[in-house]
């Protein structure tokens, strides 16, 4: 097949990959969408096999089906709840692909009579380095979400310094080669000084801003795969590699918003440290009081309510509590309660993650209300029952300038006329900042863990 | 066609695949982002695509055959475990009622 018929027919996936992307704009047409997508990957696979003709065919294979089989089995046996994890992991082995065949790449053209150019070579530099961070970035954040590394960030004095200093090495490095230094162990030096960045870069983000860090370093590894469409003069590389480019950068541009927060703060900021000034103004809330409440008395409040609306957070992923939710909401429907789900855009550890999760537990979608809608629907709602979720409905944000979340949009559950949170103790979530609504006269606490507390609650509903 | 027409047919495209990126993406709820970044994470698999060519060059030296072999590997992890996980996020998202836009006053009564 000649490369003009070949580029030809990857045009095929092009238009199935921005069809898949269209397509994700609603949940009724949205897995036809990722069907589609999969189909275009499935052409630019066979037009690619039939370019390359018979050369080392079954070392393809094999290790398609080593990868593809890891990628099935991981992806079939996996939790919902470690979907951010699974994520990261699969964009970090994409980032590393980009990495390695920039590395070939610059073996093959190396001994090549006279330098190479300077677009091919800018090309591999940059599938290189930025692969590089992604595959390494992404094996961290993936370690953060499993548990494997604490979620705490991890800082030192300098470390902005030294990090920066790693960057510029792996830069240098990169210019140094782009200029014509014809030297492998340039791209060797590159790789290894940006796989520390990716590491030390990821270390100090804390686990609650994780979704972000995903999100950046899957545009990361679409930017390395664009890259690579330079390398090998590959037009569907190119377009494919610069969509998710694009549309991963976007995304994570309206997450930081969502958060009210620069994306230079949730990169940089290492947020969710226990500074010493939290911790003064968290001693200084010993002379507050919280309600807590039994189940049977969240029960007669729930039952007898007109409209309850759940706040679900990550402490409701983590108890697994979202079928358990959903059975409690059918019981509050059949009674005559009007039930929705108020989800904030950055409630759990991945965008959408709470959608996700509900959906999951066969809640209906047009149920899952998002936070401006919801936001309006509180002043006359009876109930706000808040599971697992923390910060995302702290009135610290709306109140408090000295608060690290001031000014981020939240659920302001506070406007119910009475709020039910659901924790498993008063130490303070993810991000590690006191929550006033906790001691809002409003609010009664039902402690234990989110499903235990929701199963009590179930049971005490039906006896009612 | 000349190293430097194909850069600039290369350049347009990648400015132009900029442009489609951000719009296709405005259009899409935050009720979807998770499987927004899943399903690009699948696309972005495309990698697959030069990790083939890699392996597939003819005379390839042990070092390549190395690298190249290791490309397609994480590659097509990528490729499928993105595209399967995207798929099995998207069947959970049903609705009950019958087909209508998203409504922000739900009623609460079932079909």
């Amino acid at each position: 097949m000649s490369y003009n018929l070949a580029n030809l027919l990857y045009l095929i996936t092009i238009v199935c990959f921005i069809l898949a992307l269209k397509f994700l704009s609603s949940p009724a047409h949205a897995r036809r969408g990722n069907q589609i997508g999969a189909a275009g990957m499935i052409v630019a696979v066979i037009v690619t096999w039939i370019r390359i003709g018979t050369t080392s065919w079954w070392a393809i294979a094999i290790g398609m089906l080593i990868g593809g089989g890891f990628g099935a089995v991981a992806a079939r046996v996996v939790k919902m709840t470690a979907m951010p994890q699974m994520v990261a992991l699969f964009n970090g082995v994409g980032g590393g692909a980009a990495a390695l065949i920039a590395l070939a790449e610059l073996h093959r053209i190396l001994p090549e009579p006279g330098a190479p150019k300077v677009d091919i070579s800018l090309a591999i530099v940059l599938s290189a380095l930025i692969g590089s961070i992604s595959f390494s970035g992404s094996m961290v954040a993936f370690g953060k979400l499993q548990d494997l590394i604490g979620s705490r960030p991890i800082t030192y004095p300098g470390q902005q310094f030294v990090n920066g200093a790693v960057l510029v090495a792996a830069i240098a490095a990169g210019l140094a080669l782009v200029a014509g230094l014809q030297d492998e162990w340039l791209l060797w030096a590159l790789i290894a000084a940006a796989l520390l960045f990716g590491v030390m870069f990821v270390l100090p983000i804390g686990g609650a801003d994780m979704p972000v860090v995903i999100s950046l370093l899957n545009a990361f590894t679409g930017l390395a795969v664009a890259a690579g469409g330079f390398e090998l003069e590959n037009n569907v590389l190119i377009v494919a590699g610069m969509l998710v480019g694009a549309s991963g950068t976007l995304l994570t541009l309206m997450m930081s918003r969502a958060m009210n927060r620069s994306i230079a703060n949730v990169l940089f900021g290492a947020f969710g440290q226990v500074s010493a000034e939290a911790a003064a103004v968290a001693a200084g809330d010993g002379g507050r009081t919280v309600r807590s409440a039994s189940a049977e008395d969240v029960a007669v409040m729930l039952a007898y309510a007109h409209k309850v609306v759940f706040v679900p957070g990550y402490g409701l992923a983590v108890a697994q509590a979202q079928h358990d939710v959903r059975q409690l909401a059918d019981l509050l429907e059949e009674k005559g309660v009007e039930v929705s789900y108020a989800i904030h855009p950055v409630a759990g550890r991945m965008p959408g993650h709470m959608n996700v999760l509900l959906a999951e537990a066969n809640v209906p979608y047009p149920q899952l209300e998002e936070m401006d809608d919801a936001n309006r629907e509180f002043p006359r709602t009876d109930v706000a029952v808040v599971v697992g979720a923390n910060d995302v409905v702290n009135p610290d944000a709306r109140n408090n300038p000295s608060s690290p979340i001031y000014g981020m949009p939240i659920l302001n559950v506070d406007e119910a006329q009475t709020v039910v949170v659901l924790k498993r103790s008063m130490n303070p979530g993810f991000a590690g900042i006191e929550n006033p609504l906790f001691y809002n006269p409003k609010t009664v606490m039902l402690f234990g863990d989110a499903k235990d507390s929701i199963d009590k609650l179930i049971a005490d509903v039906k006896t009612l | 066609m000349s190293h430097n027409t194909l850069l600039v047919f290369e350049v347009t495209i990648l400015v132009l695949a900029i442009f489609v990126g951000i719009e296709v993406i405005s259009k899409v709820p935050t009720l979807l982002h998770t499987p927004l970044m899943s399903g690009t994470n699948a696309i972005h698999g495309i990698i697959v695509v030069g990790a083939m060519i890699v392996l597939g060059l003819p005379d390839k030296d042990a070092f390549t055959w190395v690298v190249g072999f290791a490309a397609v590997v994480l590659a097509s992890a990528n490729v499928v475990g993105g595209f399967v996980v995207t798929d099995r996020m998207l069947e959970m998202f049903k609705k009950r009622e019958p087909p209508k836009p998203v409504d922000a006053s739900q009623d609460g009564k079932r079909s």
